[in-house]
């Protein structure tokens, strides 16, 4: 089985190589950046908002044993059950427990990448349960039968084109191109399937410790059916999604619109705090939140890298940056992609597994700046990759910077090289660009700079010291 | 001032003309400059790939031939950047981390230190081109250069800036990434490139050598007639 390093190398390679699959990713990214600015310049401070929502993230990450609790407890006086699941396995086994008790048939889901991230679907089709994605653009990478691209836009990749391909092999409905028409078609089967789910599954965006209740943030409108019309809901969150207080999310709202989507609001925020409660005409009749730890709290040991816990999974920093634009989300491999998945995924999944993304990085820092929330992103990546070099130390590279650290380390030998340099470069030039040529990796787009006659320690020595 | 030249390694092998640039201008600017002949490399290529230890032996030569110095200039926003904002981190709770600090404090990229310390603006510099600036990622966003080159070009004379749309955009290069993820590394040049083309500018300028060893190399292999230049070379040209 090839490694996941070298399934990064390849898929990275083969979408990088598709110059207008990059130009159509950076032409859709555009539009997102003007969006984006002109909703930050809506803030009164958008420096001193990420400052709040930093502090505020801060706050609740460290003291989750007492919001979680605070959270289920208010939660639980309504009615809704709290699981605590400690890995994938056990959230999947609960949701299937309580699907197969409720006799249900039909699943509806809105989006959650928490669900992409135990593998739900998989396990529920596996016992018999269909499910259907009720986000359009999650509908339609299931339709195709992939995971999602991207965590805001799971279907960003696709043409109108391909989607009306799409929608007339496995629909049987008439080409369009225009958007609104696509929408209808999965609009109209959509709605068939809310009014026969009995089991509705939705991730959720902030827990509130305070009111105990769930956010829901969205566009469509689905996640509002998907959660109301079943008469089970089931919401499956992290356990670092916990703020403190109600009123935070007058911050995280239009902070989560404005990075994530380049909007003031989203169409839709709901706020949900328990099953139909007695004397009420509707709403699902129970009500589970499925907590998931699954690596969380090792995450939440490391003091370094805490911080990433704070993310609210906007995708800013899969927006801005210049690998993702470039390689796309499926070379990553993984449930979250782009900077934030390239820091946490080694602590989600191991670090030997999935130190290689944090090494593909030029560590340019466009993430920690665009991230609402600051975590520290480029500096994480560095501290993975000392931490994989310390744990799995890659043999070639020690002894490459052990050597490295010797010459450095030695100025008569940095000379001595210096001089070796020049006096080896000419064959260089006779292998430049041929398989035989060491650098080939550069050469091959780059021309290769060629060694000054002389260094400027040598210049110097012999301009500015001549008495030594 | 009594300034202490701090040339990053690959500067020293590839190109001294730069750092002779910093000589002249703060030697025009009536500065005396020396060289400390024992410094080698800063080390952040084993830091930037995980090898701490490494980079601890290299960073201490550095550390070493500064030790007394007053200020420290280098004409790299990267290589500044390792001394100025990782040395603290990379010898956190070790002996030498005092001394680290010390030199972090004392250490300044060439535009910051004209502008910020010197507070010149205006070095007499002549140069006759139509200019692009790129912006190193490192002086941009570990030490938050950016007005600063700008305010240097605006006084020299003959020289006309047009900003690039994605100036702030990463050129691709990192180090180790740019042959470890060559294919990558690669199309991250091509929208720099483009970018640089788009401008119509004759000459590119950074003041960051590798980001133009970078971006150089590909306008080279394209055979492109955009001249490459460090900030230092056009404000010692008259």
């Amino acid at each position: 089985m090839a490694s996941q390093s070298s399934d990064f190398q390849t898929l990275s390679r083969r979408y990088t190589a598709d110059k207008g699959f990059r130009a159509f990713i950076q032409k859709g990214m555009s539009g997102y950046y003007k969006k984006r600015d002109q909703n930050k310049a809506n803030f009164q401070d958008w420096q001193g908002a990420r400052d709040l929502a930093a502090e505020i993230k801060y706050e609740a990450i460290n003291h989750l044993d007492k919001y979680l609790l605070e959270f289920e407890e208010k939660i639980t006086a309504r009615g809704a059950k709290v699981f605590w699941a400690q890995n994938a396995e056990a959230a999947r086994e609960y949701i299937l427990k309580v699907a197969k008790e409720n006799n249900v048939h039909s699943i509806i889901k809105s989006k959650t990448m928490t669900s992409e991230e135990i593998h739900l679907n998989d396990a529920l089709e596996k016992q018999g349960f269909g499910v259907v994605e009720s986000d359009l653009g999650e509908y339609i990478v299931q339709l195709r039968k992939e995971a999602p691209f991207h965590l805001v836009f799971p279907a960003m990749h696709l043409t109108r084109r391909q989607i009306s391909d799409l929608f007339q092999k496995e629909l049987g409905s008439e080409p369009t191109d225009e958007p609104e028409k696509l929408t209808m078609i999965a609009r109209d089967i959509m709605r068939r399937k809310y009014c026969e789910a009995d089991m509705g599954i939705s991730g959720t965006n902030f827990a509130i410790a305070e009111t105990g209740m769930i956010s829901i943030t969205e566009n469509e409108g689905n996640a509002r059916l998907t959660t109301s019309l079943p008469k089970i809901h089931v919401a499956l969150l992290g356990i670092e999604k916990v703020l403190p207080k109600l009123e935070d999310l007058s911050l995280f709202l239009p902070m989560l619109a404005t990075a994530g989507a380049g909007q003031t609001m989203t169409c839709y925020n709901t706020m949900y705090a328990g099953p139909r409660q007695l004397g009420e005409p509707d709403g699902p009749e129970q009500m589970h939140i499925v907590l998931l730890d699954n690596r969380r709290t090792e995450l939440l040991a490391d003091a370094e890298q805490r911080d990433s816990l704070g993310c609210i999974r906007c995708g800013a920093c899969l927006n801005i940056c210049p690998i993702f634009k470039n390689v796309g989300g499926y070379s990553y491999g993984t449930t979250y992609g782009g900077p934030i998945g390239s820091v946490i995924t080694p602590h989600l999944r191991g670090l030997k597994d999935w130190k290689h993304l944090s090494a593909a990085s030029s560590l340019c820092g466009a993430c920690t700046e665009a991230c609402p929330v600051k975590i520290d992103l480029h500096h994480h990546l560095l501290q993975n990759r000392r931490n994989g070099a310390k744990t799995a130390p890659n043999p070639l590279e020690k002894i490459s910077f052990g050597g490295f650290s010797l010459m450095m380390g030695h100025p008569s030998l940095y000379r001595l090289a210096s001089g070796l340099g020049r006096i080896f470069q000419p064959l260089q030039g006779l292998v430049n660009g041929t398989i035989l040529d060491p650098l080939r990796s550069w050469t091959d787009s780059r021309k290769l700079p060629t060694l000054a006659p002389q260094s400027f320690h040598e210049q110097w020595k012999k301009q500015r010291n001549r008495k030594l | 001032m009594r300034i202490s030249l701090f040339v990053p390694c690959f500067v020293d092998q590839l190109y001294p003309n730069v750092a002779w640039s910093v000589v002249r201008v703060l030697e025009r600017l009536g500065h005396e400059v020396v060289f400390p002949e024992s410094q080698s490399c800063c080390g952040q290529p084993p830091f930037n790939s995980g090898y701490w230890d490494d980079a601890r032996s290299s960073a201490r030569v550095t550390m070493k031939a500064f030790r007394d110095a007053e200020v420290v200039v280098g004409p790299s926003g990267s290589c500044v950047t390792m001394i100025k904002a990782f040395y603290p981190d990379l010898f956190k709770g070790e002996t030498d981390e005092l001394a680290a600090r010390e030199l972090a404090a004392k250490a300044h990229e060439f535009s910051s230190f004209l502008v910020n310390v010197l507070g010149v603006t205006d070095v007499g510099a002549k140069f006759d081109g139509k200019v692009t600036f790129h912006d190193g990622c490192h002086g941009l966003r570990e030490l938050g250069i950016k007005s600063e080159p700008r305010a240097l070009l605006a006084n020299v004379k003959g020289l006309e800036l047009i900003e690039m749309c994605e100036a702030e955009t990463c050129c691709g290069f990192g180090g180790t990434f740019a042959v470890k993820y060559a294919t990558i590394s690669t199309a991250m040049d091509e929208v720099k490139c483009a970018s640089i083309l788009e401008t119509g500018a004759d000459t590119v300028v950074s003041n960051d050598s590798s980001c133009l060893m970078q971006i150089r190399g590909m306008l080279e292999k394209e055979k492109s007639s955009v001249r490459s230049l460090h900030l230092a070379e056009i404000l010692a040209s008259r």
